[in-house]
């Protein structure tokens, strides 16, 4: 078999900007790449002079209207606390969504990344046709993902669960087989050179290498998914959103207030126990 | 001799199988972890209530798989029609393109350039926060106070920032950048202070003993340590960015949400089609494009 030699090309870079020859006293010559950095600042100030024209983007409207901006937050930093009482039956909504919807999408996620890694699953082209479609349905945004669901499967919690399996699925089995390509191969090739099938070889040897990573995924996942939970609604898809909606709606933005008081209490306890958690697992 | 070798390693296999069996077991403990991962699974599978396929929803399911397979192709290129509002993009005061407004490419340019502006702006509000939520550099309250301060910044959800927003600025893409620029600080601050607890200092150090001075030591001794860090964490939020840009579109706040959202309600699949496709691609290739980036910077 011939083994393909790749030599260095030279950067296009290098070859547009020629280096700099430089003679040192005992008669050698080197050559100093030029440096990248003007390109890139003119690249980023080119960015930034088209973004400021895409955008209207004009300071001066801050400095007018600023007096505006505390309205809604003034509000909002003064809760109204009888409120509670109506939001507790979504915010648990949201909770329930967010963890059986991690759960399952985690659980999907772990077979399909297994076929999605190179080492295991030797087949180019199938590695290539399942990476392709868990990348788009990881570029979808949740929010576009529940509006669908919400009406294919109506309003409620259940199209909210959904949105939330498939956008867990998409993150999770991308990160998982990108660890799954790290983990030590050598005890699996021993197993498959006893004899072991490709299943049992993975199960005994690669599985639980990878069972601390991924366990620390589905709980990063979980907490960041109550967070997207909590907006889901906003597009009929369940959970508080519905009431974030209803109360923007409203203009009632004390209650609004409370809600989000609320949301960051639950999303605090949630994140610091997954935090302890993960520190355990690692 | 050797048949003392196989005793001594019959004795040793022996040892190791004692130690085996007599190995720590706690079972119980993981019959507990089982037992209540079940029992909370068990109380959230509350919220699957599967209700059947909604009268419209088979409609909505065949709508998208054909609005995906027959993408509107003047939309999706953004072709000048007669009946479609032009936008011209001038730099520097000059005349740049004309596109339609209603095209893909006019509203993926924007979410790109509301991403660009709100990532940068962040990046820049995010550096002094970080600086004082370090509580290597200022006193332990200082400290802290920042750091409740970038956790409430961050408990607010961007739809909520951009509402408070919408107030000061209208309904334009303008509002998507400040919104960024603000939701930005937060995570992007969280990293940057891991960054600087990292530094190493011993290099300051050193540098202090061949008699640098206060400058020379930012320069030569910090800014090499943390650039590349903040570089990296900067075109990672861009990447969040432009996801969460269509996002903020469904309030008003321009790039490819708004029509997106309008176009599935009123089930105009080949526009939706056309969307998506645009969307997808410039996700990918953004991606693409800044973990290439970020891995040469880890490399340096």
């Amino acid at each position: 078999m011939k083994k393909k030699v790749r030599t260095m090309r030279t950067p296009l870079f290098d070859r547009i900007f020629k280096p700099k020859r430089i003679t040192l006293p005992n008669g050698h010559t080197v050559l100093r790449p030029r440096s990248r950095q003007p390109l890139i600042w003119a690249l980023l100030i080119l960015a930034v002079a088209v973004s400021v024209s895409m955008t209207e983007f004009n300071p001066a409207i801050l400095v007018a209207r600023a007096h505006q901006f505390t309205v809604i937050l003034a509000k909002i930093f003064h809760p109204d606390f009888s409120y509670w009482v109506k939001v507790v039956d979504p915010l648990l909504d949201t909770i329930k969504m967010s963890i059986i919807g991690s759960f399952l999408g985690a659980t999907l996620a772990l077979p399909f990344a297994v076929i999605a890694s190179t080492n295991i699953n030797k087949n180019g082209v199938s590695v290539g046709v399942l990476r392709l479609l868990l990348n788009i349905i990881r570029t979808l945004p949740t929010l576009v993902i529940a509006k669908i669901f919400a009406l294919v499967f109506g309003l409620g919690t259940f199209a909210g669960t959904v949105a939330i399996l498939v956008f867990t699925f998409g993150v999770i089995s991308k990160m998982l087989y990108e660890s799954i390509e790290t983990i030590d191969m050598g005890a699996y090739e021993a197993m498959e050179s006893a004899g072991a099938s490709k299943f049992q070889a993975f199960w005994s040897s690669c599985f639980k290498q990878i069972l601390p990573t991924y366990l620390s995924y589905c709980l990063y996942s979980l907490e960041m998914n109550i967070r997207a939970a909590a907006i889901l609604g906003y597009v009929g898809a369940g959970g508080l959103g519905l009431l974030i909606d209803e109360r923007i709606g409203w203009r009632d933005y004390n209650s609004l207030g409370m809600l989000l008081l609320m949301l960051f209490v639950v999303v605090l306890i949630i994140e610091n126990v997954s935090q302890y958690l993960r520190k355990k697992l690692s | 001799m050797e048949n003392r070798q196989t005793q001594n390693r019959a004795q040793h296999n022996y040892e190791v199988l004692e130690t085996y069996l007599t190995r720590p077991q706690n079972w119980w403990m993981y019959t507990l972890i089982v037992l209540v991962v079940a029992l909370i699974l068990a109380w959230s599978s509350g919220s699957i209530q599967f209700k059947g396929i909604a009268t419209k929803g088979a409609d909505v399911a065949k709508g998208i798989g054909w609005g995906l397979t027959h993408p509107n192709v003047d939309l999706l290129l953004g072709r000048i029609g007669e009946d479609t509002t032009v936008k011209t993009v001038s730099l520097f005061g000059r005349e740049l393109l004309k596109i339609s407004t209603e095209g893909v490419p006019y509203l993926l340019l924007q979410t790109i350039a509301i991403a660009v502006l709100g990532t940068l702006i962040g990046g820049l509000l995010a550096v002094p926060f970080s600086f004082l939520a370090c509580d290597r550099i200022v006193p332990k309250w200082v400290a802290f106070l920042v750091r409740a301060f970038i956790l409430m910044i961050r408990t607010i959800p961007s739809l909520v920032w951009a509402l408070v927003w919408i107030r000061v600025t209208g309904p334009n893409a303008f509002c998507g950048v400040v919104t960024q620029s603000i939701c930005s600080i937060g995570m992007i601050s969280k990293m940057y202070i891991t960054a600087i607890e990292d530094l190493d200092t011993r290099i300051l150090e050193s540098l202090d003993a061949s008699g640098c001075s206060s400058f020379q030591k930012i320069r030569y001794g910090i800014l090499p340590q943390i650039i590349p860090n903040f570089i990296s964490t900067v075109i990672y939020r861009f990447d969040i960015n432009v996801k969460d840009a269509t996002t903020l579109g469904i309030v008003g706040a321009g790039g490819i949400g708004a029509p997106l959202i309008q176009c599935i309600t009123s089930s105009r699949w080949g526009m939706v089609g056309s969307y998506l496709v645009g969307m997808v691609i410039l996700m990918m290739v953004i991606e693409f494009c800044s973990t290439r980036i970020r891995k040469k910077l880890a490399r340096g």
